[in-house]
């Protein structure tokens, strides 16, 4: 393997780094638990709950078909409040991090 | 009007039998829109064979995919005949429960989006060896990795292949062979000459051409009720074909409904899905599966940076999320205009609801748009199949080459033209083999072969993938074991599910068409006897109680006594619709002739089995959660000082993107 002149043990000490990781995780955790949670939503309500679905609320559209609907703009929100923090914040923040990596040496 | 539906149906159910759906007097406008859309394909990859130099030219597009244009490949590569033609078949004979897959197929998108596509993007080079061969043994993680990666791209393809013969086969009366031959040809020349570039490119064009002519088709089939979606759907519940369609679906229980009530029913849950667990254990594959698809994955390597495989990635879930919203309009739609017991006459499956709506629309069987529309949306669907079906030898071929060949055997050390040529004699082997797998494979169920592609993909490549670049403690024994148990499990299940063929159920079925059966009584709840019980028939499931039922008339009784009616009736339409029924009587009796004399010489499945083990049909609630835990067990009981010592290198750079472009093993 070739040998890189960076210090990724220190890259990763770095405090930015850890700060950035952690916020990243944390927020994709969020968003990731969300979306699972509320798919896994559909089939358990159309298998156990089925009456709530069956509901009409707009002439012949009932519950479920509106619960399938917004699963689809559940799905782009999500994407969409991804991509606009990630554009703005996480790529800026790795952005400082790549600029500076070479000058991370750590205490090794 | 309706008569003149009906009259069209019989007539069209005629033609479609003797020689496809298009009917000889047009099948030169066929010929010439298929023709058409292929020529542009060519055209595609004979531009794109100038621009294959290297390999990352012919596997990763040499990066130079815009993050819009590999959206659109990655909705082209994702919108296969299973979800175009499948969904809007499965709604147009199911109704709802066809909607549910596609909320399942477009969900599996943010896992890609949140955890999958940016780090893969910075990790890998061309395939998903590059991404597990980054901290695990090298030469151990690709060859995992590699057979992974074929298995589910073989399951994927053989079910592209055996659809595509179909679909030709029933839409414009080629022989089977023919057209798996054509599709693998066609699709040859794209690999072989054009690489990842013509792929990606032919990928793009049929994706636009899709989302068009389905754009098409909900406007025409919309417009009359003025874009109301109420309105709509009103027409939907009043039309007597959805109405009966709920009937026979429901059977006795439909007797005590009102036809409102049956139309409303098809807006509801149930009709398809109907055991809970099963559903879920489909959703998981579904929302866990799409992240480790290898020819989705691969497509992360085409663009330049995690920038704009995020941008792709948003791409892709607008365009497959509005199409499939689409789908919901051109599966009520053909059930409304063509009927789903007619599209269901024609592929048990519903596949051909789409094309024979477009076929409708235009004016129908006999008019010379109705007949061009049809042929374009069979192009588009042929140009579909061709398509995946290129991306998956690509995938399976960069496995073989790249990891297996180049870096296992050769240790990394070929030249770019024995990597190459590597890539390209890879190509045309998985080519030749699939185009046998589909031949030998004709006739078979290969439904069930997508949901397996996708089972393995989430039990196997996803807990490997997610884990290597998330977790410190995961390490090469944890990978190899998780993906060998993952995949395997899967595999194993649905091969003792009841997707096989069970010879004793098939002659006790023919038995009941045959020689009726007698009626039964009501039986009483059961309590389950354990948690096991709910997936494996070792032991008692739990179990509403259930009504009594009537007795099942045989066939050869039930066609007597229609001939009897058809001596006192008199009314012309009345005799039409008998003879239609004694038709379908006398089909389903020859089948069930057929079935007693294939079954009556086996009495187990291949598996060795009478009935099933498993009870469900989706191995996902079990082989994923297994996948997962085999990787975290064999990780934590072992250690491998490279997976420790690069974790860092990693996980720098799988969020910032540092470095990526030397990642040199």
């Amino acid at each position: 393997m070739a040998k890189s002149s960076i210090h990724w043990e220190a890259v990763e000490a770095d405090p930015r780094f850890q700060q950035l990781h952690k916020d990243k995780n944390r927020f994709l955790w969020r968003m990731m638990l969300f979306s699972l949670a509320f798919y896994f939503l559909l089939p358990i309500s159309t298998a156990y709950f089925p009456s709530i679905l069956k509901v009409k609320i707009w002439g012949v559209i009932n519950i479920g078909l509106l619960f399938a609907l917004s699963q689809f703009i559940v799905a782009w929100i999500i994407a969409v409040i991804y991509a606009k923090r990630a554009n703005t914040e996480f790529d800026v923040r790795a952005k400082t991090i790549i600029n500076d990596a070479h000058n991370i040496k750590g205490v090794i | 009007m309706n008569k003149l539906i009906a009259l069209l149906l019989a007539l069209f159910s005629t033609f479609a039998h003797a020689e496809g759906a298009v009917s000889s007097e047009y099948r030169w406008l066929t010929f010439l829109v298929f023709s058409s859309i292929i020529a542009a394909t060519m055209y595609i990859t004979w531009r794109a064979s100038k621009r294959v130099k290297s390999t990352a030219d012919f596997y990763a597009a040499g990066n130079s995919i815009s993050g819009l244009q590999n959206g659109w490949a990655i909705a082209g590569d994702y919108l296969s005949a299973a979800s175009f033609l499948g969904i809007a078949g499965l709604i147009s004979l199911y109704g709802y429960d066809g909607f549910m897959y596609s909320v399942g197929f477009l969900m599996g998108y943010i896992a890609v989006l949140l955890v999958i596509a940016e780090p893969c993007r910075n990790i890998g080079k061309y395939t998903l060896g590059d991404i597990l061969a980054f901290r695990n043994d090298p030469k151990k993680a690709r060859i995992i990795a590699a057979i992974s990666t074929i298995t589910v791209s073989i399951f994927y393809l053989t079910a592209q292949m055996v659809g595509g013969g179909v679909l030709v086969k029933t839409l414009i009366g080629i022989d089977y062979e023919v057209s798996v031959i054509a599709v693998g040809t066609l699709m040859l020349a794209y690999v072989v000459f054009g690489g990842m570039v013509a792929t990606t490119y032919v990928q793009i064009v049929k994706a636009i051409l899709l989302v068009i002519a389905s754009l098409v088709l909900v406007t025409l089939v919309w417009m009359p009720y003025g874009f109301s979606l109420p309105a709509f759907l009103q027409a939907v519940v009043d039309n007597p074909n959805v109405q009966a369609q709920v009937a026979k679906l429901l059977g006795a229980a439909a007797s005590t409904m009102s036809p409102q009530e049956l139309g409303q029913r098809f807006l509801e849950p149930g009709l398809f899905l109907k055991d809970p667990i099963d559903q879920i254990s489909l959703g998981m594959a579904l929302v866990f599966g799409t992240a480790g698809l290898p020819h989705i994955l691969m497509r992360f390597f085409t663009v330049p940076n995690a920038q704009a495989a995020r941008k792709s990635v948003v791409w892709a879930m607008a365009i497959i999320g509005g199409f499939y919203v689409l789908t919901l309009f051109l599966g009520f739609g053909a059930a409304m205009h063509v009927g789903p017991e007619t599209i269901g006459s024609i592929d048990k499956g519903g596949n051909m609801a789409a094309p024979l709506l477009a076929q409708y629309l235009g004016g129908g069987q006999n008019s010379l748009l109705g007949n061009f529309m049809l042929a374009f949306v069979a192009a588009v669907a042929f140009a579909t199949i061709v398509a995946v079906v290129a991306g998956l030898v690509l995938a399976s071929a960069s496995a073989i080459a790249h990891d297996l060949y180049v870096n296992v055997i050769k240790d990394g050390n070929a030249s770019q033209a024995q990597q190459m040529k590597a890539a390209r004699i890879a190509s045309i082997g998985v080519g030749i083999v699939a185009i046998f797998i589909g031949i030998l494979a004709k006739g078979q169920n290969v439904a069930h072969l997508v949901g397996m592609a996708f089972a393995v993909a989430a039990s196997s490549n996803l807990p490997a993938i997610f884990l290597t670049l998330y977790w410190k403690k995961c390490n090469t024994t944890g990978v190899v074991m998780g993906m060998l148990i993952g995949a395997g499990s899967a595999i194993l299940l649905v091969l003792v599910s009841p997707n096989m063929t069970y010879p004793q159920k098939m002659i006790a079925d023919a038995k009941t068409v045959l020689e009726g059966a007698p009626n039964k009584a009501a039986s009483d709840a059961t309590i389950s006897t354990g948690l096991i019980c709910e997936f494996f028939t070792i032991c008692q499931k739990r179990e509403a109680a259930k009504p009594a039922t009537e007795a099942v008339i045989s066939a050869p009784q039930k066609i007597a006594e229609l001939k009897e009616l058809l001596m006192r009736i008199r009314s012309q339409e009345a005799v039409a619709g008998i003879n239609k029924q004694i038709a379908e009587l006398e089909k389903s009796t020859n089948k069930a002739n057929e079935d007693l004399a294939k079954f009556s010489t086996q009495t187990a499945s291949i598996m060795g089995l009478e009935k099933p083990l498993f009870r469900l049909k989706n191995p996902g609630i079990i082989s994923i959660p297994l996948g997962f835990l085999m990787v975290i067990l064999f990780s934590l009981f072992t250690r491998d000082k490279r997976a420790e010592d690069l974790w860092e290198e990693l996980y720098v750079r799988q969020n910032t993107g540092l470095h990526v472009e030397d990642v040199s093993h």
